[in-house]
């Protein structure tokens, strides 16, 4: 259960070895200890972030199999993992791929992808982890969703459109379980340096795993339903958001 | 029957959850309610007084018990009333105090039910016994005996488990109490100020045997030479002659006073460490310089907050806990060490509540030992966190506990130590509970049953 100061006992992370969860749960398990279940697609890989998990004072790190484009197992995955480890205070959905966007302009495949797995693949596994927290009566759900979603660009409208769609798709979800004792948290970061974005030219406002890590521990604790890293970001977005399409296409973003 | 989901939270309203709330009106309810509940177990709720998670069970059931709320019968040759375990503190004072009687343990609202403070086993600024140690005889019903009557020689184990139990033992629905004869509603209260926490301890130790009732209010803000000064309140019941001539026709009248209301919606952060310490001084000067004595009623000496309905809103939606601890007399340092830290760290607490136990409580989990306890409220922050678990060390190594009831955000793994007699309870629990369908979210945060569920 989570506690009134807001320490978690249990944490699932979708996407088990994704840069970002990896600094988030750090910081949740640093406080309090946790046990942890890791859900990647090659489980073996985990074993470098369960050993800085343990280190960071997760009481428990398990690992298991998980691919977001299987749709089929979703619902057994989802079963199989709230039996053998019980009720989850935190769901962090944090799996994703940037893609290839000039590959995905005229490779079907390449951009099914990419859709695929960070709106198909979201939605398919969050229906039934939906209701097993609606079932549970508590926890919070967090989805990773990015600025990308909040205006489309011409540099990576694939990523940039599947993250609008899921980001609107979680909107929906915070709705319903309005008065199911479960809080939903849309975190909405910017540029930030992980192996995701490994190569890439940094954009304005970048920021480090640690920030958004810090941004997700602090918006849980004062019960956010939408958290902007950084800060600022609302406000830029807020800006490009009302662009006429001739301004923002000039801008070439 | 009605059954409806509910969002429920304790007093501090922090962590709510979802549960199927059940308001039984009768045994049989109770009986069928507690036989086959949901699969995420079941849980009896008084009036929602429990600070933390005591009295939710998330994704569950929760048997509302307040229409339980019968008087059934007063014995005025052995002095005790048979209730229903709805019934509140409040209708049971209306009913008593006009006859002559006081129940012997009175805690720090009214509003709370019989059934909620026999679970918790709760005390008052009363020092010599708990409220458990003052039940006759009381029906529980529990998933491997159905309805049942404990008496607490007969039934020794099954009695002192389920007292302070927490509700985890069974739903208590019936009890008998012992009551004290008083002449009068009221409370010859003596008031002096103390200039710090020794000074405050000290005069307790020295004059406290000649007060039924003793309790200090401290300053927490306060620092330096200062530190812990208080508000010394002691009291005992008026005979008739105490009263003044005007008041002697109303002497057993317990004058409730009409209710104001803290507003509905108030932003987090109204309380911060000025506007606190604004309130504490204010407080503090109100509070005659030389010893003083005044005839109070009950309520303003008890229940000095039930006079503000729903006064926890004003900690805004966030919420705040309760940290309450007990410590061993000659462990006074932690007293201090508490009110030290408490002060350097500013938290914005209102008065902290200092008493002293001279008895242990009977009952296998409950809170009382000989020795002091320390109350505060404190907003909900997570920078708490490192703060409370710091004290918590104190006071274990201290042999000392902090208060389930009040319980919110404990580290699970120092029940144990606070809690010398928590196999002796899980075992007698067990064999009460095999099936484990007794749950709420506590016993999910802290796993006080043992039965090592991970939450499920
Ligand atoms: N980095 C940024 O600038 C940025 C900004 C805003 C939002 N985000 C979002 O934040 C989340 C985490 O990103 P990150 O920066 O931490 O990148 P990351 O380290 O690359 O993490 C993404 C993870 O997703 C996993 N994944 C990809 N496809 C999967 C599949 N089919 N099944 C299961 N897991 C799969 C990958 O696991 P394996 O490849 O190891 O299997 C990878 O560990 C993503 O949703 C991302 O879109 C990132």
């Amino acid at each position: 259960m989570r506690d009134a100061l807001g320490e978690v006992q249990s944490v699932l992370v979708l996407g088990g070895t994704s840069d970002i969860a990896l600094a988030t749960v750090r910081k949740v398990v640093a406080r309090r200890g946790a046990r942890v279940v890791l859900a990647a697609r090659k489980p073996e890989t985990c074993d470098s972030a369960a050993a800085v998990l343990r280190d960071a004072g997760a009481s428990e790190v398990h690992s298991v199999a998980f691919d977001a484009t299987d749709f089929a197992s979703h619902e057994g995955f989802v079963r199989a993992t709230f039996d053998r480890f019980g009720d989850f205070d935190l769901v962090l959905v944090a799996f994703g791929v940037l893609g290839d966007q000039a590959r995905a302009e005229h490779d079907p495949g390449a951009a099914l992808e990419i859709v695929q797995t960070n709106f198909s693949g979201t939605v398919s596994v969050t229906v039934p982890v939906v209701t097993r927290l609606r079932a549970q009566g508590h926890g919070d759900l967090v989805l990773l969703s990015s600025v990308a979603g909040e205006r489309v660009r011409r540099s990576n409208f694939v990523y940039g459109s599947s993250k609008a769609g899921i980001d609107g798709y979680y909107q929906g979800v915070a709705a319903s379980l309005a008065t199911s004792g479960v809080r939903v948290m849309i975190v909405r970061a910017g540029f930030v340096h992980t192996k995701m974005t490994d190569g890439l030219k940094a954009a304005p406002l970048s920021v480090t795993v640690d920030a958004v890590a810090d941004a997700v521990v602090r918006g849980l604790a004062r019960g956010r339903e939408i958290v902007w890293v950084p800060p600022a970001m609302r406000y830029v977005m807020v800006v490009l958001r009302h662009l006429p399409v001739a301004v923002f296409r000039r801008l070439r973003l | 029957m009605i059954a409806a989901p509910e969002l429920l939270s304790g007093w501090g309203r922090t962590s709510p959850t979802l549960a199927t709330v059940h308001r039984p009106d009768d045994l049989e309810h109770i009986v069928s309610q507690v036989a086959a509940p949901s699969p995420r177990g079941v849980i009896a709720r008084g009036l929602g007084r429990s600070y933390g998670d005591a009295a939710q069970n998330a994704g569950g059931d929760v048997l509302s018990c307040s229409n339980l709320d019968a008087v059934l019968a007063i014995d005025v040759e052995k002095g005790t009333v048979t209730v229903e375990s709805g019934v509140s503190l409040d209708t049971l004072l209306r009913v008593l105090l006009p006859l002559g009687w006081f129940p012997m343990v009175i805690p720090g609202t009214s509003y709370v039910t019989i059934g909620g403070a026999i679970a918790s086993d709760i005390h008052g600024k009363f020092r010599h016994g708990s409220f458990a140690d003052y039940v006759d005889r009381m029906r529980v019903v529990t998933p491997a005996r159905g309805a049942c009557m404990l008496e607490p020689e007969g039934d020794a184990k099954e009695f002192w488990a389920t007292t302070g139990g927490m509700g985890l033992t069974g739903v208590i629905t019936e009890a008998t109490l012992k009551l004290q004869p008083v002449q009068t509603s009221r409370i010859v209260c003596d008031t002096e100020r103390t200039n710090d926490v020794d000074d405050c301890m000290a005069r307790m130790l020295e004059r406290d045997h000649e007060y039924r009732y003793s309790v200090a209010w401290i300053d927490c803000l306060a620092s330096g030479g200062h530190l812990g000064r208080a508000v010394l309140t002691r009291g005992n019941h008026a005979t008739f002659d105490d009263l003044a001539f005007s008041d002697r026709a109303t002497a057993r009248e317990y004058m409730p006073r009409t209710l104001l209301a803290a507003p509905q919606w108030i932003p987090n952060g109204l309380l911060n460490p000025l506007t606190v310490r604004a309130f504490n001084e204010l407080w503090f000067r109100r509070a005659p310089r030389e010893p003083h004595r005044v005839v109070e009623g009950i309520k303003p000496f008890f229940f000095p907050l039930d006079s503000v309905r729903d006064w926890n809103r004003i900690y805004g939606p966030r919420g705040f806990v309760q940290y309450q601890f007990v410590v061993p007399s000659g462990s006074e340092r932690v007293v201090r060490t508490a009110l030290q830290r408490f002060s350097a760290a500013r938290v914005p607490t209102f008065l902290a509540v200092l008493k002293r136990f001279e008895h242990d409580s009977r009952s296998l989990i409950g809170f009382p030992i000989s020795g002091w306890t320390l109350a505060l409220d404190i907003p909900a922050a997570p920078e708490l966190t490192p703060l409370l678990d710091g004290l918590d060390e104190l006071v274990v190594e201290a042999g000392g506990r902090v208060y389930l009831t009040k319980d919110s955000r404990l580290r699970p793994e120092l029940l144990a130590a606070m809690y010398p007699r928590l196999d002796n309870w899980r075992s007698t629990r067990a064999a009460l509970d095999p099936g484990n369908l007794l749950r709420s979210d506590m016993d999910r945060r802290l796993d006080l049953s043992g039965a090592g569920r991970r939450g499920a």
